[in-house]
């Protein structure tokens, strides 16, 4: 596992990937929070992180397929597929090492934004009284549907072998999982059933653990989503052997 | 036995790629694997490293079965996949390291560092795998496929593509590490065959129809072992044909005739004799042994 995750590590080094995916992000995160007026910080008013909790998750939408699309799809178009599964190693630790890989590349792109919350205290008046628990949940939020998005593409990147197709598919099953259900329960449903839908969905849980409540409930959630991608990539590479 | 294999069979949708193979292998032998394209090599070679799991039938690596038992068979095993797959935008000591982080290497930078000695990749070992030419590609999946020091090596198609001074120094290579391990290599070059291999399995449309000791099947197949012989004077077919042993004799035009004799016969020996009863001289006597590409054609055209 761990040499599979090396490997991912420095093929995002060497290739740039890394550097432009953390760029990017802390580009276009930095822009709406402190420059566009009409989102920013300054012009805002209020000792909040909520523009980059609200940008972020939209901009890993995009940057976390485009991470995760080489990972299976690559080493199928090559072949080298055949040299990785014959290797004295078992298929999830495959998966692991590649799903770690990318989770790390996005917690490093993460990391530098805590500069933005630090920001936040010194501007807070009185300085320091932000709302830490909050933004703590949101961190922690981040990470996990980052995480959650991290494993919806290596699995779409394990279902073919064109990264394109892979980007693509791993862009829409993230976007269908942060935001669809938000939009699918304003269908004219039961309340009882508009709720139930709404939890089905990533974002809900991401605004729960934003209010600074670490509700195990949430965990479980994130954790449960992670699972069942990781459990059907090994799945449809395992379908190899059918 | 080192390998052994019992009622392989690998079937794709309707298709039997692989129909009931046995064979075993001796420690320490290279063996080739031989067969039109599309026979049944890749999907054996697949199944023996686990990358595929066959459809019924058994196979073992050292005891260990593939099934069952895949890591510890690709822990004892090398596999150089058919095409040589390689991560292009890696260095060569780079990707050499990546490979023993796989392994329970002893000192992984000694034995990286004597990989490329001994492939002879120390010239380009300072480069991306992507700027190498095929040899040297070529020899870095043979680096990675040795690295971990394997019991059994599985080659699949080793030598493809590869200009004539290459295969030299491949065949050579390959012959080499022969003398400490177990090779299971495929090919469909006839030559390669009798240049590295103890031993030869011919496989068709997933059958094996042929596993003998390259000299015996050369023998046993064709049957017939042919002589090129020249005399001084002219001598007349009917003559040559009515000796003992003798199936054919043809002109090949002045006084050189090719004559067939039976397997069991010596036909040089029945040509000199002849000669010397008949006060001829014989200039020239080139035994022909019938190559291992006319016994492929003959074992794989059948059906």
């Amino acid at each position: 596992m761990l040499t599979v995750f090396k490997r991912e590590i420095s093929s995002f080094l060497s290739s740039l990937i890394a550097y432009i995916v953390i760029v990017v992000f802390l580009l276009v995160t930095g822009l709406f929070m402190w420059v566009f007026p009409d989102y920013s910080l300054l012009d805002f008013g209020y000792a909040t992180l909520d523009q980059l909790f609200i940008i972020g998750p939209w901009v890993f939408m995009f940057l976390i397929p485009a991470i995760t699309m080489r990972f299976f799809s690559e080493e199928k178009r090559t072949g080298t597929i055949e040299l990785l599964f014959t290797k004295p190693v078992s298929d999830l630790q495959i998966i692991m090492g590649k799903f770690l890989a990318g989770f790390a590349l996005v917690a490093f792109a993460v990391l530098p934004t805590i500069l933005y919350a630090v920001a936040l205290w010194f501007l807070a008046d009185p300085v320091g009284n932000i709302d830490t628990g909050g933004i703590i949940g949101s961190y922690i939020g981040l990470l996990l549907l980052g995480a959650v998005f991290v494993s919806i593409g290596v699995f779409a990147s394990a279902l073919t072998d064109n990264q394109i197709v892979a980007f693509i598919l791993g862009l829409f099953l993230c976007f269908f999982f942060y935001s669809a259900f938000d939009s699918i329960k304003l269908l004219d449903l039961p309340v009882k059933v508009q709720l139930i839908i709404e939890q089905l969905g990533i974002s809900a849980h991401f605004y729960a653990l934003g209010k600074g409540v670490l509700d195990s409930r949430d965990l479980v959630y994130f954790g449960s989503l992670i699972a069942l991608f990781v459990t059907l990539t090994k799945t449809v590479l395992e379908s190899r052997k059918w | 036995m080192s390998v052994k294999v019992a009622q392989l069979t690998k079937i794709y949708g309707s298709q039997r790629a692989v129909d009931g193979v046995s064979f075993e292998i001796p420690e320490g032998a290279i063996v080739g694997l031989l067969g039109p394209n599309g026979a049944g090599k890749s999907t054996t070679m697949k199944i023996l490293t686990g990358f595929i799991p066959q459809t019924s039938g058994k196979a073992w690596v050292h005891g260990h079965d593939v099934e069952t038992n895949s890591l510890e068979v690709r822990r004892l095993t090398g596999y150089l996949p058919e095409s040589n797959p390689l991560y292009l935008d890696m260095y060569v000591q780079e990707y050499l390291h990546y490979v023993s982080g796989f392994y329970q290497v002893n000192e992984p930078s000694k034995r990286v560092k004597e990989m490329i000695e001994r492939t002879g990749l120390g010239i380009e070992q300072h480069k991306k795998i992507g700027q190498l030419s095929k040899g040297y590609r070529q020899r870095v999946g043979l680096a990675q496929a040795m690295l971990h020091d394997p019991k059994v090596l599985i080659l699949d198609e080793p030598t493809s593509g590869l200009d004539p001074n290459q295969l030299v120094d491949i065949r050579a290579l390959i012959k080499e590490i022969g003398k400490e391990k177990t090779i299971i290599l495929s090919t469909h070059i006839m030559q390669e065959v009798e240049a590295m291999c103890q031993r030869v399995l011919i496989i068709n449309r997933g059958q094996l129809v042929a596993n003998d000791a390259v000299s015996a099947l050369q023998r046993k197949v064709a049957g017939a072992v042919t002589v090129l012989v020249e005399f001084s004077e002219a001598v007349q077919a009917k003559q040559l044909r009515s000796l003992p042993g003798i199936t054919d004799a043809r002109n090949e035009g002045g006084n050189n005739w090719l004559v067939t004799g039976d397997a069991k016969t010596d036909v040089r020996k029945v040509l000199f004799d002849f000669a010397v009863r008949s006060n001829l001289s014989v200039l020239s006597l080139n035994q022909r042994e019938n190559s291992l590409e006319e016994i492929f054609r003959e074992l794989t055209r059948k059906k």
